[in-house]
């Protein structure tokens, strides 16, 4: 048995109503990688917000062991000091300052008053090295991608000295490339020895680099599985998750109705906003029947959301230049209004930023894109807008108290639903669904498919973007693969695999 | 259960039992002097520029925090404007008046032209404007003041309503209104519950209802005799009640107005979600040009000139109302209705102090530290409910 690093004895942290964890055990060996998996809102932040400081000492009971010494911290210097650092899910880096000058933010090199700039940029590029970034350290952080900034996050944790690295949710905004690419670094510093905690809803990457993997359930540990005793599959994850065996992770549609083309795009390019010599988009056409899903598959980058975006109003690029056709009449969407009027919607990526008021309540949210519906010569029917609302909670099955609750208190899954209710109720013909299910639970998860699959039987068409290859070929009647900006293959349903989608983008990126 | 009750009742109306608080502090600091039927007019009368432009100003914040800062020139230049009309070309009142709005809305649909569909920062646009609108006012005024205005243009601001039953030192005209005012109310309170009751909807208890209808006519009523007991409803209160019943309307009720709460709330979700966000800052801006020439015009009215220095530091009253009446430093939240109490917590702040005696260097102390503690309240229980 080899040494444990860390233990959390009998946590149990109460919010005002609430237990979000109780009686919580997690034991942590020197130099392996271990996993923490749960639905949304199952308490593994806050088990980690405990163990990194956020919530000081005293304000919760049960103890935490550190090397062999009872540690009450009470600020995240506290536990840094010890070697703990946590890479949150969203990335804290400043984008107008270096990658060094990050690394070192709070933590600056050389005396009170002057920092040792050659110092600094020297250590950075080392550990930068280390992690195998390419980069200089004097590079803007605006300058380079989300995989690399990732890199950099956990360049500037091993500048902290880590010891234990806690990843929350590492590769929720990586693709595939990038996410393996983390992966495996972090194999190679468990060859080194160091530890690390990874939480993850990607089931895959889990059973890929942990090995040993503690499942919470509504504020308790279910159960540790291990690597080297039992079978670890994703089925058997799942079934610790949500306490059933979930045996269709995707849902099958009744019948398949597939009609006439619903929409179609021709020789499609779209233009960097800033950099207006760039092509973000080239060259694309594709088109989507009613009744289909279609899947638009490809890497972080691809072009697919700037794609959406410029077909939805134009709300993204500059020089669009193709054609449009809806329901074979060629048409130009120059505003959003104009894209909702002719029966397109688009589901942001991004529901927090773009795509839900947080201080508004569930109402407001759900009639934004839509207010003439619930209105009379411009003034709001408050009594319908209630109404409308309550139906699409019930439809959703959003679950909260009441629809006066606002979004800003609701879990990921139950966002989501209120987004895709918002655009459900402008009532579109074509939607545009991008990264639907991103950072929500297996349930949810389950939820929203079956809402899609709803929406396609009823004849509508869903245009679905995913970097989830499962999902993309789970989900989809058609697939189109995307590549820096081009269509790099069209798949059927049939006929499509992982190794196919992954084929056609490296082909293309070879130039063939 | 009826804990949480009493601190959601407290949460939700702070800044009522604030104003309830501070005006029966300086009603015993000044023996009473505070509610003399004289004071509760000259509170009217002297706030109600606040009043006016805290409404328009409102519509700015609720962009998303931001402020105009040009009021307080505007409102003079569009002074000086009717100044020289009235008095200098001897113009008709009425056209002189369509001028002055006019004008006012000129100044709007400029700044608000740079910030909506230039995007330069209203901070920026707005700074400017303060500096060129107070210089173009001095230049229209050569420096002087221009005095006095005709009788015809005060009496729409200055006089009384008359009354209609010839009382000896007591309006019953006024009363009457604020029975009136206070059935009107209970009536349409009561019926919004039938019809909701009707058709299923919730409701809040009748007990809370009949008291919330009983403080608000009590209110009504009482501030009417006072009135009453004075010289009758001042004209300035009328034009105050439509303005604010207007955009109370506009901003609860209707499409527009949720339009300035969204874009406040989340700009790229609100574009995302097909409103035209340009519009809503070009409207915000466009429309506190309108409101300050009517702040004009009252405050022409009392002073009975118009004079360069006229609208000094007005922007920073209608500013402060708003956040002290619970407007979000970050746009996207806040009330009409409390704004409106705001203006008057600010108002009754002036006076008592007035009424002290208290120096004025101490009372804008006073002033400040009451906006900084409304705004940290809004800015902790934000922290608090998250």
């Amino acid at each position: 048995m080899a040494k444990i690093l860390l233990e959390m004895r009998n946590i149990t942290k109460t919010f005002p109503g609430v237990k979000a964890l109780d009686d919580v055990n997690l034991q942590v060996e020197e130099g392996t990688v271990h996993a923490l998996v749960g639905e949304n809102g199952a308490g593994k932040s806050t088990l980690m917000n405990v163990l990194s400081g956020v919530y000081p000492y005293g304000s919760y009971e049960g103890e935490i062991i550190y090397e062999g010494d009872v540690c009450n911290f009470s600020k995240i210097k506290d536990s840094e000091g010890k070697g703990i650092v946590i890479i949150h899910q969203e990335l804290a880096l400043v984008p107008e300052m270096t990658i060094g000058e990050n690394m070192y933010l709070g933590n600056e090199q050389g005396r009170t008053f002057g920092i040792d700039w050659n110092k600094t940029y020297g250590e950075a590029d080392k550990y930068l090295a280390q992690v195998g970034l390419k980069e200089s350290s004097r590079t803007l952080i605006k300058d380079i991608g989300t995989g690399k900034q990732q890199l950099v996050e956990i360049a500037k944790a091993l500048a902290k000295h880590a010891r234990l690295l806690i990843l929350d949710e590492p590769t929720s905004s990586l693709n595939e490339e990038d996410s393996q690419a983390l992966l495996d670094l972090m194999l190679e510093f468990k060859k080194q020895g160091m530890t690390s905690i990874i939480i993850s809803h990607k089931l895959n990457e889990i059973a890929y680099v942990a090995d040993k993997i503690t499942v919470i359930r509504d504020g308790a540990t279910i159960e540790t599985l291990d690597k080297s005793m039992d079978d670890i599959t994703e089925t058997r994850i799942i079934k610790g998750m949500v306490g059933r065996e979930l045996s269709d992770r995707f849902p099958k549609r009744e019948k398949k109705n597939i009609g006439g083309v619903a929409m179609e795009i021709k020789d499609w390019t779209v233009h960097h906003p800033l950099y207006s010599e760039r092509k973000v988009v080239d060259d694309v056409s594709l088109h989507v029947s009613k009744g289909e899903v279609l899947g638009i598959s490809g890497l972080m980058g691809a072009g697919r959301t700037e794609l959406a975006m410029s077909i939805f109003g134009k709300s993204y690029g500059k020089k669009i230049s193709g054609q449009l056709f809806i329901e074979g009449k060629e048409l130009k969407l120059h505003s959003e209004k104009e894209a909702i009027k002719h029966k397109v919607a688009y589901v942001t990526e991004d529901r927090k930023g773009n795509g839900l008021i947080l201080s508004n309540p569930i109402r407001v949210n759900t009639t934004l894109a839509n207010l003439d519906g619930v209105s009379k010569h411009g003034v709001i029917d408050a009594d319908k807008e209630i109404l409308v609302a309550n139906e699409y909670k019930d439809k959703m099955n959003t679950k909260c108290p009441t629809v006066e609750q606002n979004v800003g208190n609701l879990s990921g899954g139950n966002q989501q639903k209120v987004l895709l209710a918002k655009w459900m109720f402008a009532e579109p013909d074509i939607l545009i669904l991008d990264e639907p299910t991103r950072g929500i639970d297996v349930g949810a998860k389950y939820e929203i498919y079956c809402i899609i699959n709803d929406l396609v039987e009823s004849g509508k068409s869903v245009i679905m973007i995913s970097s989830e290859l499962p999902e993309i070929l789970g989900m989809s009647d058609r697939i189109y693969v995307m590549n820096e900006g081009k269509i790099a293959g069209e798949l059927n349903a049939a006929e499509a695999t992982q190794e196919k989608i992954m084929s056609c983008v490296l082909k293309s990126s070879k130039g063939e | 259960m009826n804990k949480e009750k009493v601190a959601s009742f407290f949460k939700k109306n702070t800044m009522v039992l604030v104003l309830v608080i501070v005006a029966l502090f300086f009603t015993w600091q000044t023996q009473g002097r505070l509610l003399y039927p004289q004071n509760i007019n000259n509170l009217i009368s002297q706030n109600a520029y606040v009043f006016i432009l805290a409404t328009g100003m409102l519509l700015c914040i609720l962009t998303g925090g931001n402020i105009d800062l040009s009021v307080g020139s505007v409102v003079c230049i569009v002074g000086a404007v009717g100044g020289t009309l009235m008095v200098k070309q001897n113009m008709n009142i009425g056209l002189s008046i369509l001028l002055m709005l006019g004008a006012g809305l000129l100044i709007g649909i400029w700044q608000g032209f740079w910030i909506a569909y230039r995007r330069i920062p209203p901070f920026i646009v707005t700074l400017a404007g303060m500096l060129m609108f107070r210089g173009m006012s001095n230049i229209i005024l050569q420096g002087y003041t221009v005095a006095p205005m005709p009788q015809g243009y005060l009496n729409l601001f200055n006089s009384y309503i008359i009354d209609f039953f010839g009382g000896e030192g007591f309006n019953f005209t006024s009363l009457a209104a604020g029975i009136i005012i206070a059935v009107i109310f209970t009536c349409m309170r009561f019926r919004q519950r039938m019809v909701r009751i009707k058709k299923g909807y919730a409701v809040d208890s009748l007990i809370s209802d009949i008291l919330r209808c009983a403080v608000i006519s009590a209110v009504v009523i009482a501030l009417m005799w006072k009135l009453a007991m004075y010289k009758g409803i001042p004209n300035i209160l009328l034009w105050i009640g439509v303005i604010v019943l207007v955009y109370g309307y506009i901003t609860s009720k209707t499409t527009v107005g949720r339009h300035f709460y969204a874009v406040g709330g989340n700009e790229k979700a609100a574009k995302l979600s097909g409103i035209n966000t340009d519009r809503v800052y070009f409207l915000a801006y466009a429309n506190m040009g309108l409101l300050a020439a009517v702040a004009a015009m009252v405050t022409i009215a009392r002073l009975n000139s118009a004079n360069p220095t006229a609208g000094d530091s007005y922007e920073m009253d209608a500013i402060g109302s708003c956040f002290i009446g619970g407007a979000s430093a970050y746009g996207g939240s806040g009330t009409i209705p409390g704004v409106i109490i705001g203006a008057t917590l600010m108002g009754v702040i002036n006076l008592g102090m007035s009424i002290m005696g208290i120096d004025a260097n101490w009372q804008k102390v006073v002033k400040g530290l009451v906006l900084l503690a409304a705004v940290i309240f809004d800015v902790e229980t934000k922290k608090n409910s998250r």
